[in-house]
């Protein structure tokens, strides 16, 4: 069944989909939107190490954008510049360093447009793998933080007065970001990445009165956006990532109608 | 029981340091169960940051901090919710802790906002959140509360109703309380023990005592020490339990 390269793209992408689901609604809950486009920029850095010392690339990857946000975490301790300016200083400087080591790879033949927007020819089984291994690992341990990252999310100094450790769950979460990234590379591409993460989540935002409500209609968002957009990607030959999220956004745009329903009733 | 064993949280000297200023400096106080410790002072004094201390919130302090519980209950004074989220007020109340359906009806039933409890929190006027705020610390029936002016923004009734409701809850559950307050009426008729701070202990002790120190005077004028004697005299009779009034 997994010889299909097709089958083990939808696979691939409905693994990634039923994570990004929750992870998203954090993203937005917590204003992390750049933060996770920071992290996925670092992410050619990673592909491009993994290449030169023939590793994995999910691995690579995983390690790189967590070293990444441990250099953020320090520089924001250290240093008087604003979040976004240092967000913006190392989303950049790694994509350049990650383009500048490629220009320097001359012996390796390489689909950077793949890589930046994501192949469905590319997802191999090992891919598949790692994707359900590495989603499932994610979706458990932030089950685990999901109480003390959520009060803290609504207000850290309750979560830290009433004994919850926000500042763990946080620097937990932050490792799963760098998770999610790895393992999304193939499929979305690591320009939009964070795209998948928001654009469901948003919508979900739109349709919910809850939180477990929003997470439950971001993973059936993010489920609907790979399954419109790798069929999309198959029939016209488009690139799986941009195909994905342009589902993603029709998705989003549709669900702003259930919300001028909603202003009406107020009204 | 020895009275150490009611401690639930100690200050030794506690203080916090910002940017090379001492936001409060020296503070040494204690709750113990059942009993009601209110801080009072003027604004920027340090009260929230003290009972921030006394919550473990900051890392870095002065001093030190002996806490005898995990079971703690929270009123912010300020709490900036973030309207992004989704977030209703039966929500709200487990979020730190799953409480079941009764104890949350209960809790909401007790501070007079059970009607609210499928409502949106951005929804909630001030008084209502503050409501809301007051039911989620007791509903987890904690050992020790600290409520940062609990009453801010409710209604004059709601607000008298509210602070008998609190000293309620400290006898019936024999919880120590920290409390914070601007109402120096309700202050010297609920509390057991006064902490006037100004940057630093300015005095501290009963109701009856601060009202006298020649400190506290100065730092809230002469009136405020006529509220509490004027108090005083208010109060030449007891109430029963059975709600009667007897005669001293």
């Amino acid at each position: 069944m997994f010889d299909d390269f097709f089958i083990r793209a939808l696979v691939a992408g409905i693994g990634v989909a039923f994570v990004t689901g929750p992870l998203g609604c954090f993203v937005i809950w917590r204003r992390l939107s750049y933060f996770g486009d920071t992290l996925a920029h670092s992410a050619l850095l990673g592909v491009t190490l993994a290449f030169t010392m023939e590793f994995n690339i999910a691995i690579s990857v995983f390690v790189i954008s967590s070293i990444l946000a441990l250099i953020l975490i320090q520089l924001q301790k250290k240093t008087n510049l604003p979040g976004d300016a240092l967000l913006g200083l190392l989303a950049h400087s790694s994509l350049a360093v990650g383009l500048v080591v490629i220009g320097f790879l001359t012996f390796i033949r390489f689909d950077i447009m793949g890589l930046l927007f994501g192949d469905i020819l590319a997802v191999s089984v090992n891919d598949l793998l790692i994707i359900w291994i590495g989603g499932a690992f994610i979706l458990l341990t932030l089950k685990f933080i999901w109480k003390p990252l959520f009060a803290s999310t609504v207000n850290y100094e309750l979560a830290e007065a009433e004994g919850l450790n926000p500042d763990r769950a946080k620097a937990i979460f932050t490792i799963l970001m760098a998770a999610i990234i790895a393992i999304s590379i193939k499929i979305v591409g690591l320009l939009l990445i964070t795209g998948m993460l928001i654009i469901p989540a948003a919508m979900a935002r739109n349709l919910s009165s809850s939180p477990q409500s929003m997470v439950i209609y971001s993973i059936i968002g993010g489920l609907l956006s790979v399954i419109i957009g790798l069929f999309t990607s198959l029939e016209f030959n488009t690139s799986s990532g941009p195909s994905i999220i342009t589902a993603a956004l029709l998705l989003f745009i549709l669900s702003l109608f259930k919300i001028k329903q909603s202003i009406k009733l107020k009204n | 029981m020895s009275t150490d064993q009611n401690i639930l949280v100690k200050l030794n000297d506690a203080g916090l340091q910002l940017n090379n200023k001492w936001l409060v400096k020296g503070v040494s106080l204690q709750v113990e169960k059942g009993k009601i410790v209110t801080l009072i002072g003027p604004n920027g004094s340090g009260k929230s940051t003290t009972a921030k201390i006394a919550l473990g919130i900051y890392k870095k302090i002065g001093g030190s901090v002996e806490k005898y519980t995990n079971k703690v209950g929270y009123v912010p004074q300020k709490i900036s919710i973030d309207w992004t989220l989704p977030l209703r007020v039966n929500d709200f109340m487990m979020l730190t802790e799953s409480l079941n359906k009764d104890t949350i009806d209960e809790a909401l039933s007790l501070t007079g906002v059970i009607h609210l409890k499928d409502k949106n929190l951005g929804d909630l006027s001030g008084g209502e959140f503050q409501r809301v705020l007051l039911a989620r610390a007791i509903s987890k029936k904690p050992d020790l509360l600290v409520l940062d002016e609990p009453v801010q923004g409710v209604d004059f009734t709601g607000e008298i109703a509210l602070y008998e409701l609190i000293k309620k809850i400290s006898g019936e559950l024999s919880c120590g309380i920290l409390l914070i307050s601007h109402d120096l009426h309700t202050v010297m008729s609920a509390t057991d023990h006064v902490v006037c701070l100004n940057g630093h202990v300015c005095c501290s002790g009963s109701p009856m005592d601060v009202a006298k120190n020649n400190e506290y005077k100065a730092l809230f004028g002469e009136q405020a020490s006529q509220i509490l004697s004027r108090y005083e005299h208010k109060h030449d009779h007891i109430h029963t339990d059975e709600g009667e009034i007897k005669k001293n």
